[in-house]
């Protein structure tokens, strides 16, 4: 046991995190060094790549905007003192959902069918998500098993119906037909066109405004309202919970839903937004980097926001940079996101105790 | 030249923030003595011995050990330089063995085996040196509260401290395993230990220590020949004005009866029954103590009464309704007008991750004022909290700031306005005034008693006979789960009562 570590608030939200990301990047560029690159420049052209053009930006945002969704999800059952690491098979689940209500419906107009494949994704999102919360609280196996084993279920479950039933007929590849334009959830630069903005094409759609509803919400339900209360309660000291008369099943299945739901809604940007159809592995790994971004927001709206423009930036900024530096590949990049969750998630102590040191010592010399 | 103090504390200062923890602190502890330090909650005491163990850093002064001036940097420089610290929570790992936990940290090398032949041997030494046997091969989990602290104090004698500190030894212990720890405190004494007695029991200070210190606000107040002072003298220091020992209680009116248990059986969470067959009634306007010794099936009692755990048989009748047919939940029990202050208030009245106004709503979070339909208005919570903490005189009055940052009397002020304040008709209340200092307990007696005089029917469960005498208006006591005997006040005494807790039934009063 040591002295507790403390460091101000305000600290904890910017200059940790900020650390983990300089010393991230000190490491990855210790990497380009190493396979013979000028480290300064991959970090300009990384920057560049997110941030410096129109349509850089936008697909910033546009992979932000996943990362949103299954950090929001990963942050709501987390309060609720569950640990959902299933964001990838809800946001799977999701997808299904979205396109099992737009193939029946897609013949209805924007403005029905939309928000019924919504509605879809966060329906069947939701439901992967309350079967292990249901089964940890009639059956006591733990949502962390069953969270994972779901991430394989679903995957084998859109599988087989892809090939098997809903699949396009005549096709050797396993995805669905594509939708009509009506299920086509409007791009951002078609959106703003119609006000009258002109801004560069990108796949950024407005499931990025949705995004910010959801977190919005998210800060609403838990912050705000009676059941939101009862479900940090639970978190934070179930034997509180159980003596305030809280339902523990109850408020347990319901956040794994919500969570779920929020995972869901991924498909909405992939599916509904991007690729008009349903194809496999769209999921791509958002749900489980959800975690790191969870993490590195504290499980905040406002920090998840920030962790997931960061993250959004790696992604769209290594792809640039991949094209301008071939030696560094698309890998590299992953590797660089692993060492942000690395250095934000895993080693975040590591970072505090000298932050709180310096605190320490300024104080010291203040007073 | 007489001997060097044990230990000089010289001009100690250490701020946190705002909170001027420790101010001028100079204390001298001679060796081979018992010194004791009392005050409130939130004195100071804890951050001193922090200091004095190497968790802090002073800010200021500086420390004598034997004469040798030292600057403790942390708990292992600490241990190097002879001094021990039992924690009020024990530093155990509930599933190694007795021998296992005290060699943990100075295993030294990579085989275990030498060290803990070593070990063992010196374990036998100690136990032989000073009757102080544990089982070294005994699980942790296996033995009462009263033998983890014994194997705490082993750790720090193993280690060849000569100073002792040991912070509130005695809050989790029965009185006969705290007159062991006494009897034990002054073996180690004559034998040339310094032993450091951090408490707010006043009664253990003038039962054992050789000197006492009155800690308030961050300040050393005074230091005492304990053959030269008296309780009453040492709670003045303490609160800073005159404490009122015997309350002034009027008697009883019992009205109509409230609650009616009825052979009630709980069992545990593993299934065995703990509670057999209890039944007494509660009247309105009157104090039911419930005496015995802790683990004896009262907590059990409390948690099926408050419906947070279903009996195995039997009823819970309040005004007419069966709680038990009824399989009324904690919620509405509440709503009829069963309130609960629970035994262990962080562990379950309160959440201490919360804001205090957060946790002063805990199990009310339904109110209809706190908000309109779903929603909770932070405002109102605000509102609701700041009253109370001003009605109660909660310090600091600061319903923003998180609860884990009260000190102990404040956080039982907290979870006491928030039930009184709804208006009980039955209170259950456990252990009131557990790690509270003197000032809160009479603040905390005198609402007990205004509400009674107000008409609730109240159960204290306590282990602090003195408590049960003073305020209730009957006694039951219960051993092993069954009820043992009824007394009134008047009638008994702490010899009688303590037979009873023991199990011996229907003696001569």
């Amino acid at each position: 046991m040591s002295a507790p570590i403390e460091v101000p608030k305000w600290a904890d939200v910017t200059l940790v995190p900020a650390l983990a990301v300089i010393l991230a990047f000190l490491v990855a560029g210790s990497v380009v060094i190493g396979i013979g690159e000028n480290p300064v420049r991959a970090s300009i052209l990384l920057v560049q790549g997110a941030f410096g053009s129109g349509e850089g930006i936008g697909y910033t945002l546009y992979y932000a905007t996943n990362f949103i969704f299954t950090g929001l999800a990963v942050a709501f059952a987390f309060h609720a003192g569950l640990f959902n690491i299933g964001g990838e098979g809800q946001a799977t689940m999701g997808g299904l959902g979205a396109a099992l209500i737009c193939l029946q419906f897609d013949f209805l107009p924007w403005y029905l069918v939309l928000p019924l494949a919504i509605l879809g994704a966060m329906a069947m999102g939701a439901l992967w998500a309350f079967i292990p919360g249901y089964l940890q609280v009639k059956r006591g196996s733990h949502v962390v098993i069953t969270t994972i084993m779901f991430n394989f279920l679903a995957a084998t479950l859109v599988v087989y119906l892809l090939v098997n039933v809903i699949g396009k007929p005549g096709s050797m590849s396993p995805e669905t037909r594509g939708f009509s334009p009506s299920a086509h959830m409007p791009f951002m630069h078609e959106a703003l066109a119609v006000l009258g903005i002109t801004i560069p094409k990108s796949p950024l759609n407005l499931s990025f405004v949705l995004a910010l509803l959801a977190s919005y919400g998210v800060w609403l339900i838990l912050w705000r309202t009676r059941y939101g209360y009862e479900a940090r309660t639970l978190g934070a000291n179930p034997s509180a919970a159980h003596y305030a008369g809280i339902s523990v099943p109850r408020v347990t299945m319901s956040a794994m839903a919500v969570s779920g739901a929020l995972a869901g809604l991924l498909a909405t940007n992939e599916i509904l937004g991007v690729q008009g159809r349903l194809l496999l592995e769209f999921s791509s790994g958002y749900g489980f980097i959800g975690i790191a971004v969870a993490l590195m927001g504290r499980a905040h709206p406002v920090g998840i926001f920030l962790a997931s423009i960061l993250f959004g930036a790696l992604y769209q900024g290594g792809t640039e940079l991949s094209f301008e530096m071939p030696l560094v590949t698309r890998d590299m990049i992953v590797a660089i996101s692993g060492l942000v969750v690395l250095f934000a998630g895993a080693l975040d102590m590591v970072m505090r105790r000298p932050v709180a040191f310096l605190f320490r010592v300024f104080h010291k010399e203040e007073a | 030249m007489a001997q060097a103090p044990a230990i000089d504390l010289i001009g100690i200062e250490k701020r946190f923030g705002d909170v001027h923890a420790n101010q001028d602190v100079t204390l001298s502890v001679a060796q081979g003595s018992i010194h004791g330090i009392v005050g409130e909650n939130g004195a100071g005491k804890s951050t001193l011995m922090s200091i004095l163990y190497g968790f802090y850093e002073a800010d200021r002064g500086s420390i004598r050990i034997n004469g040798q001036s030292v600057i403790i940097r942390s708990p292992k420089h600490a241990i190097a330089l002879g001094i021990g610290m039992v924690h009020q929570h024990f530093m155990l790992i509930d599933t190694l063995s007795v021998l296992d936990n005290i060699m943990l940290g100075a295993e030294e090398g990579w085989r275990l085996a030498p060290a803990s032949t070593a070990l063992r041997a010196k374990l036998k030494r100690i136990a032989d040196d000073y009757g102080l046997a544990v089982d070294p091969d005994a699980l942790i989990d296996d033995l009462p509260v009263g033998l983890q602290q014994r194997v705490e104090i082993l750790k720090a004698l193993v280690r060849d401290a000569q100073i002792l500190i040991l912070d509130e030894p005695t809050a989790v212990l029965t009185p006969d395993e705290a007159d062991q720890l006494f009897a034990l405190l002054r073996v180690l004494r004559d034998e040339g230990k310094t032993i450091l007695l951090i408490t707010h029991k006043l009664e253990e200070i003038m039962h054992v220590t050789d000197h006492v210190s009155v800690m308030r606000r961050g300040a050393l107040i005074a230091t005492f020949e304990t053959a030269n002072t008296s309780a009453p003298e040492l709670a003045e220091a303490m609160v800073g004005r005159p404490v009122l020992f015997d309350l002034v209680k009027g008697p009883s009116n019992p009205g109509v009866e409230r609650l009616v248990v009825d052979q009630l059986s709980v069992c545990d969470l593993h299934g065995n029954e703990r509670v057999h067959g209890v039944s007494f009634t509660i009247r309105a306007g009157e104090i039911l103590g419930l005496a015995g010794v802790s683990g004896n099936g009262q907590s059990d009692l409390l948690e099926a009464l408050a419906g947070l755990r279903a009996p195995k048989a039997g009823h819970i009748v309040l005004d007419g309704v069966d709680l038990v047919t009824a399989r009324a939940n904690p919620s509405q029990r509440r709503a009829m007008g069963l309130l609960h202050i629970p035994e262990d208030r962080l562990k379950m009245g309160l959440v201490p991750s919360f804001s205090a106004a957060e946790s002063m709503i805990l199990g009310f979070q339904s109110d209809e004022d706190l908000g309109l339909g779903p929603l909770l208005d932070p405002a109102c919570v605000l509102n609701f909290a700041g009253d109370q903490m001003r009605k109660f005189d909660v310090r600091p009055q600061a319903p923003d700031l998180k609860t884990s940052k009260f000190s102990g009397g404040n956080q039982q002020k907290l979870v006491l306005a928030r039930e009184i304040e709804h208006h009980p008709k039955v209170l259950l209340v456990g252990q009131p005034t557990r790690g509270v200092d003197v000032g809160a307990i009479e603040f905390i007696h005198k609402r007990l008693i205004a509400l009674r005089d107000a008409g609730v029917a109240i159960l204290l469960v306590s282990v602090e006979l003195s408590e049960i005498l003073s305020l209730s208006d009957r006694i039951i006591v219960m051993c092993d789960g069954v009820i043992t005997g009824e007394r009134t006040p008047q009638t008994t005494h702490e010899r009688d009562l303590g037979l009873l807790m023991a199990g011996v039934k229907d003696h001569a009063a």
